[in-house]
């Protein structure tokens, strides 16, 4: 009976092809537009986590100034070296500690020029940051000492510059500071912001602050916790160890900013998700609507068919199953809308998701949802005209033209 | 066939249809209207009876209570003994289902729908399988003689031919009593003449009890017994060719 019903829901809705399509269109879009935001959403925030989880988990990350909100400082009071090895020192269930200070340099080679990222820091980089040395060495005691005019190239710079060449122990010239190739970083591919991980120059932190810009500073420390470690408490030595060193007095902020890997995620997934939130909020409107189309639509339907009704009451049709024919009619409409926005979906997902450079993440909950609340428009706002066919007083229903 | 002694007030094996006292009352206060005054009738099983009167006397009213789509106000409706006073809509829709077939003076056929699903739906709300439910749409409208009209639809079918296929739907059950209203209504007299040659046919074949509205005294002639109603009475009674 239920599928016979079915059957009959079909067959009522392919007789009026054009309305039903109609009816449908607000739900097609609806569905359509809610997963292709969260398809969307979701891939960019999984490339978003995607690149954290390869930086590692377990990072903090000191920065000077005080905090305003995600991702914004101001009143610098930067770090020294001594700030550096003091966390290292006194605060336990440490990996490893690296000084991070970066400039904006050009790179020259003979008449080759590139600019890059210079980054001054110790061996400590290549723990805390997960990365490797593909070819040649890390830095010596010595070279870090003394400062050294040596550097660890990034696959980009080294690809720009020496091309073809090889590049190991030849010289490249950072601004005044003409430096020796030592070693070439393992490829990493673009970050999150979509930078390339792979444009930057190392070298020892002493010689980016004696030859290139001129200070004692240290940027920003980032922090390696040990593994199992809990990084809150890391944290929470770290702040109490800055502020001790900061002289800072209880009343006071702190004018330093520990972050750990999730905030910095949250802060970078926190606007994706927000406007995928938005975008879906847009969409999921226009299933409602869609709805009101089909409640409108089934009403006009059971006018139009009340001496249909009138004959299948008359010959024996109980109330129950002319009330689950319409409203059959309507899930059966609602549920196709909901398919054909599920298939327009994913074609626009991949197509837009390349557009974007965005991965496409499959996401099964998102459709099964998308499919059962569209069925759940159909139940709820074919319910009331199909009680409303239901309850016809046959004898009226009969007469009816 | 039972024939004669249907008047019998007793206790009748083939008694199908009996009303005892009944009355329709619409609306309240001044707006009220008596359509029945109190009707007695005994309905036999194999019995052809033309309902005939002057409109607004009545006929209808009693025509939507015995298809059990209406409930008299006072008095009992007794169909095989059950007391459809008793019965709520449900179970009404299920005697119909069951008992009952209706003819209507429109047809009421479902458009762009062929002649053979028309036919079939009474047997979808019985659950029948599809085989079952084709083999017998496909006999019922061999019997009414729309052999290989099968698939077209009303659109495509004359005022005869769609009343052929609306005796089809309500044969196809196999009911005990064909309920008709003024099924020659809206046809000429030549194809109302064919239809009344098929009720005829079926009430004579296959035994079904047939109670039929019509103004047209031709028509009325077709069947072996006779109501006039006049002002919600039942004022005239009588066997084709004597009174009973």
């Amino acid at each position: 009976m239920v599928w016979n019903t079915v059957l009959l829901a079909l067959k009522e809705i392919r007789r009026n092809v054009m309305r039903s399509f109609l009816t449908i269109l607000g739900i097609v879009i609806g569905v359509g537009a809610v997963i292709t935001m969260v398809t969307i959403g979701g891939g960019a925030t999984r490339e978003v986590q995607q690149q954290i989880a390869s930086m590692g988990s377990n990072m903090l990350m000191v920065s000077p100034g005080k905090r305003l909100g995600p991702g914004q400082s101001s009143g610098n009071v930067p770090f020294k070296e001594a700030d550096v090895e003091a966390i290292f020192r006194e605060v336990s269930s440490i990996a490893a500690v690296a000084p991070v200070s970066s400039q904006s340099v050009q790179a020259i080679l003979g008449n080759q020029n590139w600019t890059t990222q210079v980054t001054g820091s110790d061996n400590n980089y290549f723990h805390v940051t997960k990365r490797s040395v593909a070819a040649g060495r890390r830095f010596s005691e010595s070279e870090l000492r003394s400062g050294a005019a040596v550097c660890v190239i990034g696959e980009t710079v080294r690809r720009k510059l020496f091309g073809a060449q090889d590049s190991l122990g030849e010289k490249l010239r950072l601004q005044k500071l003409s430096c020796e190739v030592i070693g070439i970083l393992a490829e990493k591919g673009q970050s999150t912001m979509g930078q390339d991980q792979d444009d930057v120059v190392v070298i020892p932190i002493r010689a980016l602050q004696r030859r290139i810009t001129g200070n004692q500073e240290v940027g920003l420390i980032q922090v390696s916790v040990q593994d199992g470690a809990s990084t809150d408490k890391a944290q929470r030595d770290i702040s109490a160890l800055m502020r001790e060193r900061r002289h800072l007095a209880p009343s006071d902020d702190d004018n330093f900013n520990v972050m750990d890997m999730k905030e910095i995620a949250k802060m970078l997934t926190g606007t994706t998700e927000l406007l995928t939130a938005l975008l879906s909020a847009v969409a999921a409107v226009s299933l409602l609507v869609g709805g009101i189309g089909i409640m409108n639509i089934m009403l006009v339907s059971v006018t139009e068919r009340t001496r249909e009704i009138g004959v299948r009451l008359a010959i024996g049709a109980l109330e129950r199953e002319v009330l689950t024919q319409f409203l059959v009619e309507a899930v059966v409409l609602s549920s196709l809308g909901g398919v054909i926005g599920i298939v327009l979906a994913l074609i626009a997902s991949v197509w837009l998701g390349s557009a974007l450079n965005v991965p496409f993440v499959f996401n099964a909950p998102i459709i099964l949802v998308s499919f059962l609340f569209s069925a759940a428009v159909g139940v709820i706002f074919g319910y009331f005209p199909a009680l409303k066919a239901a309850r016809l007083d046959p004898i009226e229903a009969l007469r009816h033209e | 066939m039972t024939g004669e002694g249907y008047r019998d007030d007793g206790e009748h094996e083939s008694r199908l249809i009996e009303l005892q006292g009944v009355t329709k009352i619409y609306g309240k206060g001044n707006a009220m209207v008596e359509a029945l005054r109190g009707i007695d009738l005994a309905i036999d099983e194999g019995e052809f009876v033309a309902v005939m009167g002057p409109s607004g006397s009545g006929k209808s009213t009693c025509m939507n209570i015995l298809g059990c789509l209406d409930m008299p106000t006072g008095g009992s409706y007794l169909f095989r003994d059950v007391d459809v006073g008793l019965l709520d809509r449900n179970q009404r829709a299920l005697l119909r289902r069951h008992y009952q077939g209706f003819i209507f003076q429109g047809y009421n056929l479902l458009s762009r729908t062929s002649a053979l699903e028309n036919v079939e739906l009474p047997l979808l709300y019985r659950g029948t399988g599809t085989q079952e439910r084709h083999r017998l749409a496909m006999e019922a409208l061999a019997t009414v003689g729309l052999k290989g009209w099968e698939h077209h639809t009303p659109a495509e079918l004359s005022g005869g031919q769609q009343q052929r296929v609306a005796i089809a739907r309500a044969i196809v059950t196999g009911p005990a009593v064909l309920l008709a209203d003024e099924p020659t209504g809206n046809l000429d007299s030549a194809r109302s003449r064919e239809i009344m040659d098929v009720l005829t046919a079926l009430n004579r074949d296959e035994g079904i009890t047939v109670v039929m509205i019509t103004h047209e005294p031709d028509m009325a002639a077709y069947a072996k017994r006779q109501i006039h109603f006049r002002d919600g009475l039942i004022v005239v009674d009588e066997h084709n060719g004597g009174t009973a």
